[in-house]
């Protein structure tokens, strides 16, 4: 959260003074949340603006979470995609590897972030959504950390599909609550931290884990996943003395991508490309694809792409990566998908599941199913791009969360 | 005078509070669900509200997100519930409605289209949960210039410095939301409601009408002391629920004796 000098013209300077991108974000809540809402966001900027608070997070990313990831060569990941490009085709692939992290993705981050903001507010518990359980993990993980209750809403589908996480949570004291309404995934497990959250405003905060929901969480999360982008700028420059060409990661809500992108919006020359997932491919409908398959509407605070149908009603999404399987998008995601400034790919369960197994083979490394959706994304872009040229791919999360759905995918049995 | 300003006018004039009854439209049918609004109009009820059915209702607690579902289930449409109100308003043409919500559903074709629909179907408000007046720059001021009337949510945590804000551009009533909760579950307590409301009264000439966790005809009657509105809503939705298609009786005697609980006023003053 250092200041970077900003440009004009800059496409850094949002969101607005009302938390808004373009026509994105904004703060459609109840009216018992808006004046909690209001109170964070004063929170926030005092926080921002103190040095002892930044000092905190910085010791904590550093003793506690590990940082910085490092930025690693993926060189034979890089020569797998040489082999059969054009002569002098196949960019050179880095990996910012966020799975190396404390709990195992970049979702501690903004949860160091946003409990030192609790405590800092006087508030002595924690609630929080979960879809793959990773954000529930790190939420659960800082509340023993700093010796808070916490409760994690978690659709009862996806506690069924994350078991191990589930276990993780409990294990670190938290309180998993199942949500049996709706879909019972990551949506409806949002709408119940925020039944639960109008109920308790006095004394809780909510640790939203990705740069959505109502102003000021889509800004705050992607100023605490902005770390990401910021080691990742001064690591590629290190390494190769020059910005990369192309950065790509998944979004689900988009927290690990905007956190890798913000820091280099304003370089024209870098590329960016944020992957959503195509489920059993946008055609099918099954999707979690809000941008390609989605259209701008309003849920959960914010005016962001949703998929739904022609009355307004939220359709249920379908992605085999849990993390990713949301109906929406952060705000910021679809201000940068209008403004053409970062494309958005569609990638399918099929798709993720090779790349997953060419990650493990090629590269000893085995990546949560949603970074599998950004690094699937190498079959079209590495092939295309020039052998001086530089890719780097967001690793935003460990796999071995995923085993079970992978296996059960493959056919094998565990 | 609009159809909500004579309502609450007239309850006043009878020395009561105005009963306010919530139903979600399309439950348990989109085609039974006249008979509940007309069992509500025969309870007694003086302002209707009828809920627009939402897959994601974040303000709401069990018996209505269960009525949602419900309703959607029965293949409830935005189409349909203009359907019912364009109905309700040829049955009935002195009986105030209000549509209940959430943001995505009223405003997804725009918001000149929603006002546009609502007064050609009779709807005399709409209360949008999830358009807080920092974001309500285009919703409110649509229905407004369809003459429908924007009707605003206080609650226990809506201080003094957002309550001008809050009550600029309201119309219709004000409703105060009396727990800082869900719909349906906790109740506040009698002291509570009576010195917000008493608060409120102080910063506008709108009626006062107070609802969120008021079940019974005792509840009814002791906020009915206060304010000039009371507003019942999962209670019957848990009739609804009960009974389906066979509610409108059950729900007819239960409205009459919230109703009867309010023409007591003075007894329990």
């Amino acid at each position: 959260m250092t200041a970077t000098p900003t440009l004009p013209n800059s496409l850094r300077t949002l969101p607005d003074e009302r938390g808004h991108f373009g026509q994105f974000g904004g703060r459609y809540v109840a009216e018992t949340l808006m004046p909690l809402i209001l109170d964070l966001e004063r929170e926030y900027r005092a926080a921002k603006a103190d040095p002892a608070f930044q000092a905190e997070f910085d010791g904590l990313m550093t003793h506690y979470v590990g940082r910085p990831s490092p930025l690693y060569y993926a060189e034979r990941m890089t020569a797998h995609y040489r082999e059969g490009a054009k002569s002098g085709y196949g960019a050179k692939i880095y990996f910012k590897r966020e799975e190396l992290n404390h709990t195992g993705a970049h979702k501690i981050n903004n949860c160091i972030g946003q409990i030192l903001l609790a405590i800092r507010m006087g508030k002595t518990r924690i609630i929080a959504e979960t879809g793959a359980g990773q954000h529930g993990v790190a939420t659960a993980t800082v509340c023993a950390r700093f010796g808070l209750p916490c409760t994690i809403f978690m659709g009862a589908k996806d506690v069924e599909r994350q078991q191990p996480n589930v276990f993780r949570m409990k294990l670190l004291g938290a309180e998993v609550r199942p949500v049996t309404s709706g879909a019972q995934t990551l949506k409806d497990a949002m709408n119940e931290a925020l039944r639960d959250w109008v109920a308790t405003v006095e004394n809780t905060f909510y640790i939203i884990g990705t740069a959505a929901g109502p102003h000021p969480y889509p800004e705050l999360v992607r100023d605490f996943q902005s770390i990401i982008g910021k080691e990742a700028r001064e690591q590629i420059l290190a390494a190769e003395g020059r910005l990369p060409d192309l950065l790509i990661a998944a979004v689900g809500g988009g927290s690990n991508a905007i956190g890798l992108f913000h820091p280099f919006l304003d370089d024209a020359g870098v590329a960016m490309v944020g992957v959503e997932a195509a489920g059993r491919g946008i055609e099918s409908g099954e999707h979690a694809a809000s941008l390609t398959g989605g259209r701008p509407g309003i849920l959960h605070g914010n005016k962001t792409y949703l998929l739904q149908d022609e009355d307004g009603q939220i359709t249920e999404a379908h992605s085999i990566s849990a993390g990713l399987d949301y109906p929406g998008i952060g705000p910021e995601h679809s201000w940068l998908h209008e403004s053409g400034r970062v494309d958005y790919l569609p990638v399918t369960d099929r798709e993720a599941l090779d790349a997953f197994q060419l990650t493990c083979r090629t590269e000893g490394i085995i990546p949560a199913l949603e970074s599998s959706h950004a690094l699937a994304a190498l079959e079209t872009k590495a092939q295309a791009m020039r052998e001086d040229q530089i890719i780097v791919v967001n690793v935003s999360g460990r796999g071995d969360k995923d085993i079970y759905t992978v296996a059960d995918a493959l056919g094998a049995q565990l | 005078m609009s159809r909500l300003a004579t309502a609450f006018a007239r309850a006043r004039t009878e020395n009561r509070a105005a009963l306010v009854t919530f139903v979600t439209g399309g439950d348990p049918t989109p085609a039974d669900t006249a008979t509940v609004l007309d069992a509500l109009v025969a309870g007694g009820a003086d302002v209707i509200e009828l809920g627009m059915p939402f897959t994601d209702p974040m303000a709401d607690g069990p018996a209505i997100q269960a009525a949602n579902l419900r309703a959607m289930a029965a293949g409830i449409s935005t189409a349909a519930i203009f359907a019912i109100a364009t109905a309700f308003r040829a049955r009935h043409p002195d009986t105030p409605l209000v549509l209940m919500g959430y943001a995505n559903p009223m405003t997804i074709r725009g918001a000149d289209w929603f006002a546009t629909q609502c007064k050609a179907a009779g709807v005399d408000g709409v209360i949008c949960v999830d358009i807080p007046p920092e974001e309500d720059d285009e919703l409110g001021p649509a229905l407004r210039a369809a003459r429908v009337s924007p009707i605003r949510l206080a609650t226990p945590t809506t201080d003094a410095a957002r309550l001008p804000a809050v009550l600029a551009g309201a119309s219709g009533f004000l409703y105060y939301v009396s727990v800082a909760g869900i719909t349906g579950l906790q109740q506040a307590a009698q002291g509570s409601i009576e010195t917000a409301v008493a608060r409120l009264k102080a910063a506008t000439d709108l009626p006062v009408a107070v609802g969120f966790g008021v079940r019974s005809p005792e509840q009814a009657a002791a906020i009915g002391a206060v304010a000039d509105g009371v507003v019942v809503g999962s209670a019957i939705v848990d009739l609804v629920a009960r009974h389906g298609a066979a509610a409108g009786g059950p729900v007819r005697d239960f409205v009459a004796t919230l109703r009867a609980a309010l023409n007591r006023k003075e007894t329990v003053a």
